[in-house]
């Protein structure tokens, strides 16, 4: 079967990240830029998939600037078929990027589809969510475990108060987890392989979505700076402090 | 204008965040609705009729809601939500699980995990792991959102007597099925909607050790969360990870433990209302931010902590 992976291209999350002093957002000017984490363990599911001979071909999906393109070259170097870049400048919100996933869907037509549970940048947890009712396919949200029998796929989540399983017909859309696998390290020969797999790009007016949002950003802050705390020299005296003084005890 | 709260509940009964959610609701303004969608809720959908300050209860009892599978539960709430001017749930791994769902369904955007109301329309929520809180404002003509619980206090569980009325919408939309869950049989709280948490990073030195956390966690009927880099080092299982691109937290008590306090860790845990951090190393950038710091060896303070407490 044919499985399609979304990816986004994000801060890197070793960066932290920085308010820009007119509050218009974060500094993103000359930062490390990497797939985001969910999406790397998307790609090692995919590519796991296929060693399984369960999938047959991965397409690697992305949208944002031609930037990201380095992405897609790195989901290719871990094993993805071929890509696909909706080429985009502005800042989408996840409706916007559900729709253009929803086309890409109904052009590519994959049994299973897996995208991360969130971003790090935006934190929305929303797209596959989003992505699930546009297309009407059930969803295997936080997955930890996938298994595909027949025509059902049997997600294992995670949920509040430990693991739920569902059984999902096919096709469907699964957002991974951190706990679903640890995701490889492209080698270099299959970097340079990837430099010669396909890389398509299209824009939003080809697949024909307005990426028109009713969310709007009015500013962004630092979060407030926490008071500089004390020093205690002894078990007793910390204990002390939280009973009396913070009262948390 | 009306508001719709998506109730989390367990059918026997009703989740405490849905009293925070609650809470949220009252501040955008509004009567405030409260749908319980389950199989044999009547004992959740009664104890929401008594939150006080909860206008109506709408019942949604069929044995396809069961489970809260989203393919059947989001087709619900988009149906009832429409005549709506907001529709809320707590942002837990059901309510993101269930609402992006029904707000997509409605053609609309929605807002994840607000942290304070402005307005009606305006909403506060942290970004790029809360190292910035934006301020969102939603043209939407219903405007669906999740609430970060421990943004709100809690509505009161008693007081309220709002009717309770049956629906009768939707069904099994025959996509999904549950199979069954595991639920952690660990009679500590769950890590993020604990009180306390007791979290120890690499300095624990292996998996074995955290038995000092577990017996201190269980005196202050705390939860037990790790560092990434105990989780990487395979002391205990990542689903305890607190930090970026684990769980975030935000109790009232935060015992650090053993963590140095890296930037990944710190944005799962810095909205903490008191935090302690218990290190050897007096340089570790936990004590930036750690309210009452102790410089001693993890294994003779914790042992005496769990005595003294």
């Amino acid at each position: 079967m044919k499985v399609l992976v979304a990816v986004k291209r994000v801060v890197d999350y070793n960066v932290k990240v920085r308010v820009k002093a007119d509050n218009s957002g974060v500094d993103l000017a000359n930062v490390k830029m990497s797939m985001n984490p969910f999406c790397e363990i998307a790609v090692e599911e995919a590519v796991r998939l296929k060693e399984k001979g369960v999938a047959s071909e991965i397409v690697v999906v992305t949208i944002g600037p031609s930037t990201a393109q380095e992405q897609l070259r790195t989901a290719l170097a871990l094993g993805a078929d071929r890509s696909i870049l909706v080429e985009s400048n502005e800042e989408l919100n996840s409706l916007a990027v559900a729709k253009l996933l929803k086309a890409v869907v109904d052009k590519e037509q994959p049994q299973l589809v897996i995208l991360g549970k969130q971003a790090i940048d935006s934190d929305n947890n929303q797209t596959g969510q989003m992505l699930g009712a546009l297309t009407g396919f059930a969803q295997g949200t936080f997955a930890s475990k996938v298994e595909v029998a027949g025509d059902k796929v049997n997600v294992t989540r995670e949920i509040d108060g430990g693991l739920q399983t569902v059984a999902l017909n096919l096709p469907a859309i699964v957002t991974t987890d951190l706990r679903l696998n640890e995701p490889r390290y492209a080698s270099l020969p299959n970097i340079m392989k990837a430099k010669k797999k396909p890389l398509e790009t299209v824009t939003p007016a080809d697949l024909g979505v307005s990426t028109a949002s009713t969310v709007k950003t009015l500013k962004v802050e630092a979060p407030a700076a926490r008071s500089a705390g004390i020093k205690v020299k002894s078990v007793a005296e910390l204990v002390e402090k939280l009973k009396n003084e913070a009262k948390v005890i | 204008m009306a508001i719709l709260v998506v109730a989390e509940h367990t059918n026997a009964a009703l989740a405490p965040v849905t009293l925070n959610t609650v809470t949220a609701a009252q501040k955008i303004g509004g009567d405030v609705h409260v749908l319980v969608a389950g199989a044999g809720c009547g004992a959740a959908a009664e104890a929401a009729a008594k939150i006080a300050g909860v206008a109506k209860v709408l019942v949604a009892d069929n044995a396809a809601f069961a489970n809260q599978l989203p393919e059947n539960v989001a087709p619900l709430v988009a149906e009832l939500g429409a005549g709506y001017s907001h529709i809320l749930a707590a942002a837990t791994s059901n309510g993101k699980n269930i609402l992006p769902r029904v707000a997509a369904q409605l053609d609309v955007d929605q807002i994840s995990e607000i942290i304070a109301v402005e307005s009606a329309d305006t909403f506060k929520r942290p970004i790029y792991a809360g190292n910035a809180i934006a301020t969102v404002q939603s043209s939407a003509a219903i405007k669906v959102i999740t609430v970060r619980g421990t943004g709100f206090d809690a509505a009161a569980a008693e007081g309220g007597s709002a009717a309770v009325e049956a629906v009768s919408v939707g069904g099994d939309a025959g996509k999904s099925a549950f199979v069954g869950e595991e639920l952690a049989k660990s009679d500590r709280p769950e890590l993020t909607a604990a009180k306390i948490v007791v979290s120890g990073g690499r300095g624990m030195q292996n998996g074995d050790n955290f038995k000092h956390l577990y017996s201190l966690a269980d005196k202050l009927g705390a939860a037990v969360g790790a560092s990434r880099a105990a989780v990487d080092a395979g002391f205990v299982p990542n689903d305890m990870q607190v930090g970026q691109t684990g769980k975030i937290v935000a109790p009232q008590l935060y015992i650090a433990v053993g963590i140095s306090g890296a930037i990944q860790h710190l944005a799962g845990m810095k909205d903490s209302k008191v935090i302690v951090a218990i290190n050897k190393d007096e340089e570790a950038p936990i004590f930036q931010v750690a309210d009452y710091g102790l410089v001693a060896d993890l294994f003779e303070a914790v042992p005496e902590l769990e005595k003294l407490v």
